[in-house]
């Protein structure tokens, strides 16, 4: 909706650290905060410069719309809503928002609801980068620090009182006498106020009561019950069951498809062509797969039919870059590292609702780019963007997967060919065998050492990167994932001497995709593994080693964390051993010591793991603790057990029987996660743990069986 | 086309349905029950784990024509209306679900093992082979082991 904006109010100074917040013109108490980095204003803003050059508290008219802000209404019903433009894919992005709104305006965490906005036509609807809480910290508190402000003033005017006697607690306001009113009650009210009559500043970190507090999920009780939502439980518009029959290889050409029998299956709606294979619309999923199940397609192989991973990875190593020359009279301690392909596989496989009719698109999924994909969509349906309307649904897990919008870019496709609603499901099989992949990379990496002392560290690294030649974009569509990008990090973590890194990579028409941590996680696994072999080669110990050469105070403090906590250079079975990593990111640090019982090589087994992380303020320690856990998991599973092999152009594994995620046989025992007490602005946490749990798993591997770890899953 | 009767969630239910569906679709595209999850269709990651006579049961693998007669429980039946079952109040306790679209799943799956096995072992927990891809089995192990205390 759009809706005037008038005057703001907020601090009367912007720091980098102050947002300013605007009212909208309602008949209830909407607030709004522009969102992005830098963006203290809206369009349409006419800023007058107060005599000092700054902006003062009411020098700001707005004329634009709310689209590209962080919008919060109070409803008549007592209920705080914060239309969030995020996904919620189980980060926990929902819960921190509600926690930070609630926070400042002194709410029940119950009465604040965090639906996720539709795709907008501008502004910062970006979830990704572990930057959701960082980015929405300062806008939100202030967003509800103002709100708060403007219903005391109103509960003021109401009861003759003056504000600043007032309080808030539980959704409601409170005067001196005892009486109260709810904030549900006061909002008609409140929504004209411009200049509250008290500060709308928000509370210093010592004040806080919710934020920093162990909450639970604000939707666990309808995840447990079965409520909860995802795209493939929805009835809208009717939509039709729809799965496609896909190519053996990567990237395979339909020659000729015999749907006579398909179509002349009971319940079958519609069979469809499309550039990435033959879609099925049924009345279930079931006669949907048999239909599909019975189309005769003759398919031409695709253009990589003829390559395996064996050629793919001696065309990576080729594709490393020469390191330079070593200091003279230094020792080297070098190692080549590879890490194959690896499947997002999060459990909600891709799946969109899509409803392309009479020149107009509405499309219901889960989507971490949801304005790209409405820009996409509509301009592969040829309808303006105006006319495309897409619904964020919550996702069953993401993991980078869906940056990406493979489905709903075909679920539009098919929608639009078969002129009626889809639900476009891919089956496991099509997830593992046809989508998207961390790539596989190949990594050289040489420490130089003197007297004692590491005097030069270089890493060259070749993965691959997606060619856009073979594949077209109906086929896979979505934004392709960046190709082979500078080195993120080149152990600057670390007093290393003389630093350098270079990167090259092979094109293949591979799906590719940005995948939890990104490059951090092979090249900054592969590094933490070196750390080790550095230390081992200079007769020291894993922890002193790093404890002596990194740079950071907070990255030693957290080092140290586990070190205590794991007890670490304790006495150990045959067999078993201790690792420990670190990792430094998003303005965050993490460290993780991990004990494994690899008395059988082939069949180890994580017992135990400890991780320390210093994000900055932790607004819920409890969902911190669990995305920790997370990439606990994912460093078992990444270093011991999950890959994707290519034999000739196809990916060999197709559902969690054959790709080895792991289990619950797989993890830990006992894991814990201690935050470090930090009253800085949160930095990122969602992908930090990655690098540091899958380097600690790899050391302990090492320290417990003797054997370098070189290739990656171990048991592969 | 064949009808099936069988009891869902405590109530008798009627469709028509080839006899090969598997359960998981007659519940989630005709019955709307949506609780149980697609994951895989093979019975490998289990997230649409239900009971059927009070035994544990993936439904993408189990034919509607094996369910006639029978009683099917799915996550939406567990709980006594209001009141949780004791595996859904661990899990709730402990904060267990990221994502949440495996968990329905898992509490099944482990409402079943503690019915006979009521006083789990790591090794006992371990058995469960419900796939969780934001790898919340920390949790899930200390639920069950705080549902077994609590049951």
């Amino acid at each position: 909706m759009a809706r005037q904006l008038s005057r703001p109010s907020g601090p009367s100074r912007l720091s980098r650290r102050q947002f300013v917040v605007y009212s909208l013109a309602a008949t209830t108490l909407t607030v709004a905060a522009p969102l992005g980095c830098d963006a203290a204003t809206a369009e349409g803003a006419e800023k007058a410069a107060g005599p000092d050059g700054e902006r003062g508290p009411s020098d700001v008219l707005v004329t634009g719309t709310d689209a590209e802000m962080l919008v919060l209404e109070v409803t008549p019903a007592n209920k705080v809503v914060v239309r969030l433009p995020r996904v919620e894919v189980g980060q926990g992005v929902t819960t921190a928002v509600a926690m930070m709104i609630a926070e400042e305006l002194d709410a029940r965490l119950v009465d604040v609801d965090i639906p996720l906005a539709d795709a907008r036509s501008k502004g910062n609807q970006f979830t990704g980068g572990s930057s959701s809480v960082s980015s929405l910290y300062g806008p939100a508190r202030q967003l509800a620090a103002t709100a708060r402000a403007k219903l005391v003033t109103a509960a003021a005017r109401r009861w003759r009182v003056p504000a600043r006697t007032l309080r808030t607690r539980g959704t409601r306001v409170y005067g001196p006498d005892g009486r109260s009113a709810t904030f549900g009650s006061l909002t008609r009210s409140a929504a004209p106020i411009t200049r509250p009559a008290v500060p709308s500043t928000p509370k210093p970190a010592s004040k806080h009561r919710v934020i920093g507090r162990p909450t639970t999920r604000i939707d666990a009780r309808d995840i447990i019950t079965g409520k909860a939502k995802y795209t493939g439980d929805l009835t809208a518009a009717g939509a039709k069951p729809t799965v496609v029959a896909r190519p053996p290889t990567l990237g395979g050409k339909i020659v000729s498809v015999d749907d006579a029998a398909a179509r002349a299956m009971p319940g079958v709606h519609a069979v469809v062509r499309f550039d990435g294979g033959v879609a099925v619309v049924a009345e279930t999923f079931h006669h949907a797969f048999q239909a599909r199940d019975a189309l005769r397609v003759k398919w031409a192989p695709g253009p990589l039919a003829n390559l395996s991973d064996a050629q793919i990875r001696s065309r990576l190593r080729a594709a490393v870059p020469k390191l330079g020359t070593p200091p003279r009279g230094s020792a080297q301690t070098e190692a080549e590292f590879e890490f194959a392909f690896v499947s997002h596989a999060p459990m909600e496989v891709l799946t969109a609702v899509a409803d392309v009719r009479d020149g107009r698109a509405e499309i219901w999924f889960s989507s971490q780019t949801p304005q790209s994909a409405r820009e996409e969509i509509a301009s592969l349906i040829g309808v303006p963007a105006a006319k495309v309307r897409v619904h964020v649904l919550r996702g069953g897990g993401s993991f980078g997967r869906r940056l990406n919008h493979d489905a709903a870019i075909e679920a539009a496709v098919i929608s639009k060919k078969a002129r009626r609603p889809v639900k476009l499901m891919w089956s496991r099989s099509d997830d593992i065998r046809h989508g998207r992949m961390r790539p596989a990379s190949h990594h050289h990496i040489r420490a130089s050492h003197a007297r004692g002392r590491v005097v030069a560290f270089a890493h060259a690294t070749a993965q691959v990167s997606e060619s856009s030649g073979e594949r077209g974009l109906s086929a896979q569509g979505g934004s392709r994932a960046p190709a082979a990008a500078p080195l993120p990090s080149d152990s600057g973590l670390y007093n290393f001497g003389r630093l350098s890194g270079d990167s090259g990579s092979i094109d293949l028409a591979v799906p590719l995709g940005a995948w939890r941590s990104v490059d951090s996680g092979t090249v900054r696994t592969a590094e933490e593994i070196v750390v080790d072999e550095i230390a081992r080669s200079l007769g020291k110990d894993p922890v002193a080693f790093r404890r002596t050469t990194l740079r950071s105070k907070t990255v030693k403090a957290v080092l140290d964390k586990v070190a205590t906590a794991g007890k670490w250079g304790r006495t150990m079975p045959r067999g078993h051993g201790q690792g420990v990593a670190v990792h430094e990111e998003y303005g965050s640090c993490v460290a993780c010591l991990v004990e494994i019982d690899a008395v059988d090589p082939k069949n180890p087994r994580v017992t135990k793991v400890v991780m320390a992380a210093d994000v900055g303020t932790a607004v819920n320690p409890r969902g911190l603790q669990a995305q920790l856990m997370g990439t606990a998991v994912d460093g078992i599973s990444t270093v011991l057990l999950a890959g994707l092999h290519i034999d000739k152009g196809a990916v060999r594994e197709s559902s969690f029987a054959d790709f080895h995620y792991a289990r619950g046989r797989h993890s830990p025992l006992h894991f814990e996660a201690h935050i470090m007490p930090s009253r800085r602005d949160p930095g990122g946490a969602g992908e930090l743990g990655v690098p540091a749990a899958s380097g600690a798993v790899a050391n302990a591997y090492a320290r417990a069986t003797g054997r370098k770890p070189r290739r990656f899953p171990l048991n592969f | 086309m064949p009808s099936y009767t069988f009891t869902l969630n405590g109530k008798r239910v009627t469709v028509e349905a080839p006899a090969d569906m598997p359960l998981l679709w007659v519940l989630r595209d005709l019955l709307h029950v949506t609780g149980p999850k697609y994951g895989c269709g093979v019975g490998a990651c289990r997230a649409c784990t239900s009971h059927l006579d009070g035994d544990e049961i993936q439904p993408c693998v189990v034919p509607v024509a094996d369910c006639a007669d029978r009683e099917v429980t799915t996550i939406e039946g567990l709980a006594d209306g209001d009141r949780l079952h004791p595996v859904q109040q661990a899990w709730l306790d402990c904060d267990v679900a990221q994502c949440g679209f495996c968990q329905p799943g898992q509490i099944m799956a482990t409402a079943a093992l503690l019915k006979k096995t009521p006083r789990p072992t790591d090794a006992d927990i371990d058995g469960i082979e419900n796939v969780c891809r934001c790898g919340t089995y920390a949790r899930i192990r200390e639920a069950i082991k705080k549902a077994a205390a609590n049951s």
